[in-house]
């Protein structure tokens, strides 16, 4: 079996030790660093989130193939940076005003990030217009956003209004989900997208930046 | 008092409370504030909402400690005050309740993600739990209710924090499922069957699931638990799953909705029927009656 392959497999299996040692491999045969990245990482990652989305696996799994994911990256980034390889895009997340919760948040962060994204992780109790300021400063393409209490999850909308005051809503897309957060919600706040879980949220960025 | 084990023991169905949170904020509570903090600045508010689910009917009233552990705290900055926010919550209820109903020791999950998945080592939970629980049982609680739990080592070592404190106090411990294709599991994956076999291993008296799921799921995952198990279940259902209605978000099931399916609970053999997010007083009347009828046909 080719490196590439076990790089994938080992990434499915959440062995970032081994992950991080076949990409080094991979590297001395001599293997563009794209390759490896899709065809070893992203490959695997992507096996594992259509597994998640069809509830084989659950999250433990996924986080230990995120990990492994970072630790395949890491040898990779020099040399991804040498061939001169444009990032995937960039998103901004956070959980919104008034609300403490990051566990969704967080998830959302390592799968986007397996999935090849450079996230900027802006924690929790985030004021909208701290969502778009960084988004602005950072060139990123979308920002998302996550409540768990109904209570919070109105603030959503100041995001989406203070984009369109801006005038950035073609350049920047904005993304929510959370428990209460419904597709019709989106919808009504104006969201361009919702993401029902961790695994769907990568596939929805993943659209919005077609 | 006999204890709720006793109740149990002699065939009784007891009925939980309901959501303290939507109680709470039309009392004031702000988005985004922390909800414990209302035991240290006013009491008289938990009083009053533990009254209205006393008249209501309720068994067990559940205390506003759900996210009292030190790890929770923190992120309000009253992790040093862990000890005082747990023990007043017990008295006030107490002092509320008096022998109408038990104090029923709400404990929710960390918000930490557990090592190897996440960053936090099991002994920092294990430590946090016990500073909590163990205020808790010494403020004098009835019953500690461990609540909410999606991961079963979480919920174990929560149940075991119980256990190291005292052998006889009952303990309830409950977790939350998602209805797939496949059935229902936690968000981390754990079955029925394995949180029955965990759970009571880990020492906890009464098993079931609360959270997540309107009542017409939670009869189905009733019916797993019954099947499992044959230590008491607790059943706790949201008045189904919020939904938006003109910008505010409502919780769709009804009173009378949800009364309807407690029969079938019954008949399934769950012991104590109770409410989750978006249950009212008017719920908890409606179940306490349903559950009283059931009795007497």
């Amino acid at each position: 079996m080719d490196t590439l392959q076990l790089i994938s497999e080992g990434l499915q299996r959440g062995e970032h030790e081994n992950v991080a040692e076949l990409t080094r491999k991979a590297i001395d045969e001599g293997l563009p660093a794209t390759r490896i990245l899709n065809d070893g990482l992203l490959a695997g990652m992507e096996v594992v989130g259509r597994r998640f989305g069809a509830h084989e696996i659950f999250l433990p799994e996924v986080l230990l193939s995120a990990r492994a994911m970072n630790a395949g990256i890491e040898p990779l980034k020099p040399l991804l940076i040498a061939e001169d390889v444009p990032s995937l895009g960039k998103v901004v997340v956070g959980t919104v005003k008034g609300d403490l919760h990051d566990i969704g948040k967080n998830l959302v962060g390592i799968m986007l990030k397996g999935a090849g994204y450079e996230v900027v992780d802006i924690g929790a109790d985030v004021a909208p217009e701290v969502f778009v300021d960084t988004a602005e400063a950072e060139g990123a393409n979308v920002v998302g956003l996550s409540a768990l209490l109904t209570t919070t999850m109105m603030g959503m909308k100041n995001v989406v209004e203070i984009v369109k005051e801006r005038g950035l809503q073609d350049k920047i897309k904005v993304i929510v989900g959370g428990a209460p957060v419904s597709q019709e919600f989106a919808d009504e706040i104006g969201a361009d997208a919702y993401g029902y879980d961790a695994g769907n949220a990568v596939e929805i960025v993943k659209g919005l930046m077609a | 008092m006999t204890t709720v084990l006793d109740r149990l023991g002699s065939g009784d169905v007891l009925c939980g409370d309901g959501a303290w949170g939507t109680q709470l904020m039309a009392r004031g509570l702000a988005p985004g504030e922390c909800p414990e903090s209302i035991i240290l600045e006013s009491p008289e508010v938990l009083a009053e909402i533990a009254k209205l689910y006393l008249d209501a009917g309720a068994d067990l009233i559940t205390t506003n400690t759900f996210g009292g552990s030190p790890l929770n705290l923190r992120a309000h900055g009253l992790e040093d005050r862990t000890e005082e926010v747990n023990r007043r919550a017990v008295e006030v209820l107490a002092q509320a309740v008096g022998e109408r109903a038990y104090v029923s020791a709400s404990v929710g999950p960390t918000g930490k993600i557990l090592a190897p998945y996440g960053d936090t080592e099991p002994e920092i939970v294990a430590d946090a739990f016990g500073s909590q629980i163990g205020a808790l049982i010494a403020a004098g609680a009835d019953i500690i209710c461990i609540e909410t739990m999606i991961d079963l080592r979480e919920a174990e070592l929560a149940v075991r924090a119980a256990r190291a404190v005292s052998t006889d106090i009952p303990v309830i411990a409950t977790m939350t499922f998602e209805s797939t294709p496949r059935g229902f599991f936690t968000p981390m994956g754990t079955t029925v069957d394995q949180a029955c076999r965990s759970l009571v291993g880990a020492g906890a008296d009464i098993v079931g699931s609360n959270c997540g799921n309107g009542i017409e799921k939670m009869v189905e995952i009733a019916r797993e638990f019954t099947s499992h198990t044959s230590v008491p279940v607790i059943i706790q259902s949201n008045a189904g799953l919020p939904e938006n209605r003109g910008g505010e978000l409502v919780y769709p099931e009804s009173p009378e909705f949800m009364a309807e399916r407690v029969g079938s609970l019954v008949e399934l053999g769950v012991r104590i029927i109770g409410g989750c997010c978006g249950t009212t007083p008017e719920h908890i009347r409606a179940i306490r009656d349903a559950i009283d009828e059931s009795r007497h046909e």
